[in-house]
C-alpha cells in the first residue's frame, strides 16, 4: 500500500523533509514512483504568485512545442525552474528529458473574464498538452495554475529525490504532498501517479477504490472541464473534492459527508439530519468504499486528511505551532522523522467520522466530526 | 374397447404427450386419490380386461380362454387433458405408485394443442431455461484492501432509492430555498413484482403480505410488495401496512375505482405507484385475467360482473402517445396523493425502452423505469407471446444505464429490472449482477411463487396451468376448495426465508467485490463473461 506524506509549514521548507518521512516508511511501499504537490511556492516564486506555473516533463522538441503553444495563445513566460539531470538516473528510471516549472503572464485579453471561465480555460490548456504528449511522447503535463509544482517519476522516492535535486531552494515550499508508490491494480504510468490535481485541489490516497467506475462514470457525466483521465482508481477522489468544494460551494468539512455519509443510527440525531440526508442521496454515486486514506490541500493552503470507516490503521496528524509546523502521515515513523519536536499527546488520528484540517496559518489541528453541525458555506 | 379405434388426424398415443403416467400396478392401492388431485383431469379410473390362454398338460384338455378384470390407471391422450407434469399425483399417492415422466423426444402434443381454432394460453414464463444472467462472473476480487471486508462481520448498507433523486447542485438549491423536493423511498433492492390479487389466491396474496409486514417489522428490511393490476382489498387499503405496498394502475383500470375512494380514509400513503405499460413475458400484449377466476370477491374488488373475461389493453387506451401518457399519467397519480408518492412506469424490454426513459428523463416528476424482460412470467398469455416475443433484459438495461451516464441522470432515475431472476435458482448472483449492470433493484414474480408457495412451474413446460383458475398448488386459483391447501402463514415463512437467505448472499457477492456502503450499482468492472459478443455488447470483460 502506499505511503503519504504531507507537510504544511508557514515558511517554506524544502520537499526532501517529505521525501526523507517517505523513506523512513519505505517498507510501506515498493518504491515504484514518487509525486510531489508543491504549493505556497518560497524563493523565486514569491513574486509570482499569481501566474499559472506550468509543470511537466519535457524533451527538447516538446518544449518548443509548448512554448509554441503557449506563444499562440497569447501566454509569455516571466520565469522558469528547468531542470535537466546531468548524471545517470536511478536504477529504473527512464531518461526523459527537462523538469520544468514555467510560470506565464495571462494575457491582457483575458482580464475581463470571470475567474470561472479563466479557471476553465486553464484547465482546457493542460488538458490540450496532455493530449499532444500522450500522442507524441514528447510532452508531459501534471499542472497548470498558479503557485503550484507537480512532481511526478517513477523509482524510489529518496533515489529520485536525489537524482531531480529537490533540495533545491527553487522548490521550497509551504505546503506539500508527498507520495511513496506501491504500484498497484494499473500498470506504471506517471499520469497514475499520486498525488493528482485540479484547479488548486490536490489529494493523495492509500488503498484500492472498488468504486471507481460508478463514481469516474458519474462524475464524466457532470460536464466540468477536467473530469478526465482517471488512470488510478483513486484519481476520483481530487475530483470529488473539487466538486464537493468548487461546483457544490461546500466547506472541506462536508467531504467527508460525501464519500462517506453516516448511517442512518449515526444521523439520527444529528442536528442538521435532513439536509445530510438529501446529500447522502443526491450524492449516492461518490460514496466510496475500501479502506482509503485522504490527504489533501486546497488552493487557500488549508490541508485535510479524511478516511474510509473500514481503515484498521488511520494515518495521523501532528505538529508544533511554535515551529508553524504540521504534517500529515499515513505512519506515525515519517511524523517522527519529519517533525521529532512535537507535543506528541496532540497527534490526532482522525477515526470513521472525522476530518483533520490544519489551516494555513498552521496553528492547530482542527478536528472536525460527521456528527458536528454542518459548515455549509466556504 | 372397438378392435379397430378410429384414427384421425389429431389421435395421439401416449408417446406423443411430452408427460407419460409411470403407474405401478403392484404398489397401487386404488384408493384414487390421484385421479381426484389431477388438476386437468389426465388420469382416470381404468378397467382392464385381460385375455389368458391357458392350456393344460397332455393332450386331453382343450386349452381354454380365462377372461379377468382389473383397475387402475390410465392416462388420457385428448390434448385437452393431456398431463401437464405437476406430479400432484405422485405428492398424494400413499405408496409412490405413480409419477409423470418426461419425454423429451415426444413433441407431436405442440401440433395439436390448438383445438377448436384455439391457440395456446397458459401461465408461466418462457420455456427456456437458458439464462444469459447465470453466465456472468464477479471477477473484480479485492485483494488488496486491507482489512479485506467480511460478509459476516462488515456492516452493509443493503438499501435502495425509489424515487427521482435530485442532482447534487439542485438539492443544496432546492434546500437553501425550501423547494419542493420529489418524495423517495429507501427500500429494499429485491421487489416482489406485480402479481394481482386477481391472479393471485387470496391465500397467497395474503401469505406474501403477511411475510413482507414480518421483514419490515421484525427483521428491519424494507421489503416493498407490488399489488399488480386490478386493485387491492379494501381492508389494505385503509391500514398501516399500505406504506409496505406499491400500488399497480394498468391499462384495465382494474380496482382503481375502489383505491380512489380510499384515498381520503388512507392512514399511510403508499410506498409507490407503479404505471403499468407492459410486462415482459407478453410484450405489446395487455393483462389477461380468464373468466375462470373471476368470482365474486375478485369481481368486486375490481369492480366487474363475475365470471367475464378480463383482458385489459396492450396500452394506456386514454392516452394518445407514450410521451403523453408518461407525462399526464405520471402527473394525475401524484395530485391523488399531494405529491407524497413516487409514480414510475413500468415497460416491457422493447427497442423503445430508451425513447421512454429519455421520455423520463425530461419529466421532474418521474420516479423510475421499471423495466421487464423476455424472461418475466405472468398468470395468462398466448404461449406465442411467452416464447418468442421480447427482448432480454440484460442489454436492455445496460443501454438505458448508459443513457443515463450520458445524461448524467444515472443517480436521479432509479432503474428496476425484472424477468428471469432467479429463473434456474441462482436469485443472489443474477440479482447482484443486474445491480452491477445498472440497476437500482430488481423484482421477482415466479421466484417468489417458487419458493415461497411451492409453484411446480419450470421452464420445460410443467405445470402452467395459471390461467384456468385449477392451480394444484392454489397459488393461482380463485376456488376455494383449489386455495385451501396453501397456508398463508407457510407461505410468508418461506418468503422471509428466502429474502433472509439473499440477503446473506448477496453480501457474499458484495464483500469480494468490496463493495458495503452503498450498493455496487453501475459497477461494471466487476462483471465478466466468457462470450466475446456478449461482453461486447455488454461492455463488460471477456474472460475465458
Ligand atoms: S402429473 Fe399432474 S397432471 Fe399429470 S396425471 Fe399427475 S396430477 Fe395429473
Ligand atoms: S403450480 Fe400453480 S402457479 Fe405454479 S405453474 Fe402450476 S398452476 Fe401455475
Amino acid at each position: 500500500m502506499c505511503r503519504l506524506f504531507a507537510l504544511t509549514s508557514r515558511d517554506p521548507v524544502s520537499p526532501m523533509l517529505a521525501i526523507d518521512a517517505l523513506n523512513v516508511m519505505k517498507e510501506g511501499h515498493d518504491g515504484s514512483g514518487v509525486g510531489l504537490y508543491l504549493s505556497g511556492l518560497g524563493g523565486p516564486w514569491e513574486e509570482f504568485k499569481d501566474y499559472p506555473i506550468l509543470s511537466g516533463i519535457f524533451t527538447e522538441p516538446g518544449l518548443a512545442r509548448v512554448f509554441e503553444y503557449m506563444a499562440d495563445k497569447g501566454f509569455r513566460s516571466i520565469y522558469s525552474a528547468m531542470f535537466k539531470p546531468e548524471v545517470e538516473p536511478p536504477v529504473g528510471t527512464p531518461v526523459r528529458g527537462t523538469y520544468a516549472s514555467i510560470a506565464y503572464k495571462i494575457p491582457k485579453e483575458w482580464d475581463d473574464l470571470p475567474k470561472a471561465v479563466v479557471d476553465q480555460r486553464l484547465v482546457q490548456m493542460r488538458l490540450d498538452l496532455r493530449k499532444e504528449g500522450e500522442e507524441s511522447g514528447q510532452i508531459m503535463v501534471f499542472s497548470f495554475w498558479p503557485d503550484t509544482i507537480m512532481i511526478k517519476e517513477v523509482g524510489d522516492p529518496l533515489a529520485i529525490g536525489e537524482y531531480l535535486q529537490l533540495g533545491r531552494e527553487e522548490l521550497y515550499a509551504r505546503h506539500i504532498l508527498a507520495q511513496g508508490r506501491q504500484n498497484t491494480n494499473y500498470a506504471i504510468n506517471l499520469y497514475a501517479c499520486h498525488p493528482f490535481f485540479i484547479e488548486g485541489v490536490g489529494t493523495m490516497t492509500n488503498g484500492e477504490n472498488t468504486a471507481f467506475i460508478p463514481i469516474k462514470e458519474y462524475l464524466q457525466s457532470r460536464g466540468v472541464t477536467g473530469y478526465e483521465g482517471y488512470q488510478s482508481d483513486s484519481e476520483v477522489f481530487t475530483h470529488i473534492a473539487h466538486y464537493t468544494t468548487k461546483k457544490l460551494g461546500l466547506d472541506i468539512s462536508a467531504y467527508k459527508h460525501i464519500i462517506t455519509p453516516m448511517n442512518d443510527d449515526e444521523m439520527a440525531d444529528h442536528q442538521d439530519r435532513e439536509m445530510l440526508l438529501n446529500l447522502k442521496r443526491s450524492c449516492r454515486k461518490l460514496i466510496i468504499d475500501g479502506p482509503n486514506c485522504i490527504i489533501g490541500c486546497l488552493e487557500d493552503g488549508s490541508m485535510f486528511m479524511a478516511q474510509d470507516r473500514k481503515k484498521l490503521r488511520p494515518g495521523v496528524v501532528g505538529g508544533n505551532p511554535e515551529i508553524g509546523m504540521y504534517a500529515f502521515s499515513s505512519e506515525i515513523c515519517g511524523l517522527n522523522a519529519a517533525i521529532p519536536d512535537r507535543d506528541r499527546s496532540k497527534d490526532f488520528q482522525p477515526m470513521h467520522l472525522d476530518t483533520a484540517i490544519v489551516g494555513p496559518d498552521c496553528r492547530e489541528v482542527l478536528q472536525c466530526s460527521q456528527k458536528d453541525p454542518l459548515a455549509l458555506q466556504r | 374397447m372397438l378392435s379397430e379405434r378410429p384414427i384421425s388426424p389429431s389421435t395421439l398415443s401416449r408417446k406423443d404427450l411430452p408427460w407419460q403416467i409411470k403407474w405401478d400396478i403392484n404398489a397401487c392401492t386404488k384408493c384414487g386419490r390421484c385421479t381426484s388431485v389431477c388438476p386437468v383431469n389426465a388420469i382416470e379410473l381404468g378397467v382392464f380386461r385381460k385375455r389368458e390362454i391357458k392350456t393344460s398338460m397332455g393332450l386331453s384338455a382343450k386349452p381354454v380362454n380365462e377372461f379377468s378384470t382389473y383397475y387402475g390407471i390410465t392416462q388420457r391422450t385428448d390434448p385437452a387433458y393431456a398431463c401437464i407434469g405437476c406430479s400432484m399425483c405422485n405428492m398424494v399417492c400413499p405408496n409412490n405408485a405413480i409419477e409423470p415422466q418426461r419425454q423429451s423426444d415426444s413433441t407431436t402434443l405442440q401440433f395439436q394443442n390448438n383445438r377448436g381454432g384455439q391457440s395456446r394460453t397458459r401461465g408461466g414464463r418462457r420455456n427456456s431455461s437458458e439464462s444469459l444472467l447465470d453466465q456472468l462472473k464477479f471477477i473484480r476480487i479485492s485483494m488488496l484492501t486491507d482489512p479485506a471486508l467480511d460478509a459476516g462481520r462488515h456492516e452493509f448498507e443493503m438499501r435502495t432509492l425509489l424515487g427521482r433523486v435530485l442532482s447534487p447542485e439542485n438539492e443544496i438549491k432546492c434546500f437553501q430555498e425550501n423547494g419542493w423536493k420529489p418524495p423517495v423511498r429507501e427500500i429494499y433492492p429485491l421487489v416482489i413484482g406485480g402479481m394481482s390479487f386477481g391472479a393471485l389466491s387470496p391465500n397467497m396474496w395474503e401469505g406474501l403480505q403477511m411475510g413482507v409486514a414480518y421483514l419490515n417489522e421484525e427483521m428491519n428490511m424494507p421489503v416493498r410488495i407490488c399489488t399488480g393490476e386490478g386493485g387491492c382489498p379494501p381492508r389494505l387499503l385503509r391500514s398501516r401496512f399500505l406504506k409496505y405496498v406499491i400500488l399497480q394502475i394498468a391499462s384495465g383500470y382494474f380496482g382503481w375505482d375502489e383505491i380512489i375512494h380510499a384515498i381520503p380514509e388512507m392512514k399511510e400513503d403508499p410506498c409507490a405507484i407503479e404505471i403499468k405499460y407492459g410486462q415482459g413475458a407478453k410484450p405489446g400484449d395487455g393483462g389477461l385475467l380468464m373468466w375462470y377466476k373471476v368470482n365474486k370477491l375478485i369481481a368486486a374488488i375490481r369492480g366487474v360482473p363475475k365470471g367475464v373475461s378480463l383482458p385489459s389493453p396492450p396500452t394506456h387506451q386514454t392516452q394518445y402517445s407514450i410521451e403523453e401518457s408518461v407525462a399526464k399519467m405520471i402527473q394525475s397519480m401524484s395530485m391523488a396523493w399531494g405529491f407524497r408518492v413516487p409514480v414510475y412506469p413500468k415497460i416491457s424490454a422493447s427497442s423503445t425502452s430508451l425513447a421512454v426513459l429519455n421520455n423520463l428523463v425530461r419529466n421532474p416528476y418521474a420516479a423510475g423505469l421499471a423495466i421487464d424482460g423476455e424472461d418475466g412470467g405472468t398468470g395468462a398469455a398466448y404461449n406465442v407471446s411467452m416464447n418468442h416475443m421480447g427482448h432480454p433484459i440484460a442489454s436492455n438495461l445496460r443501454d438505458c444505464y448508459k443513457a443515463l451516464c450520458v445524461a448524467g441522470a444515472q443517480n436521479e432515475i432509479p432503474l428496476v429490472a425484472g424477468g428471469g431472476i432467479g429463473k434456474n435458482g441462482n436469485l443472489a448472483a443474477n440479482a447482484a449482477a443486474l445491480m452491477m449492470l445498472g440497476a437500482s433493484m430488481v423484482q421477482i414474480g415466479k421466484y417468489v411463487m417458487q419458493a415461497g408457495a411451492g409453484c411446480l412451474g419450470s421452464e420445460k413446460d410443467r405445470c402452467n396451468v395459471c390461467n384456468i383458475g385449477v392451480c394444484p398448488k392454489g397459488i393461482t386459483s380463485q376456488d376455494p376448495r383449489v386455495y385451501r391447501r396453501l397456508d398463508p402463514e407457510k407461505v410468508a415463512e418461506r418468503v422471509v426465508d428466502f429474502y433472509l437467505s439473499f440477503d446473506t448472499e448477496l453480501r457474499k457477492v458484495f464483500a469480494p467485490l468490496g463493495r458495503s456502503t452503498s450498493l455496487p450499482i453501475g459497477m461494471s468492472d466487476g462483471l465478466g463473461i466468457s462470450d466475446k459478443d456478449a461482453a461486447d455488447r455488454l461492455d463488460i470483460k471477456y474472460v475465458i
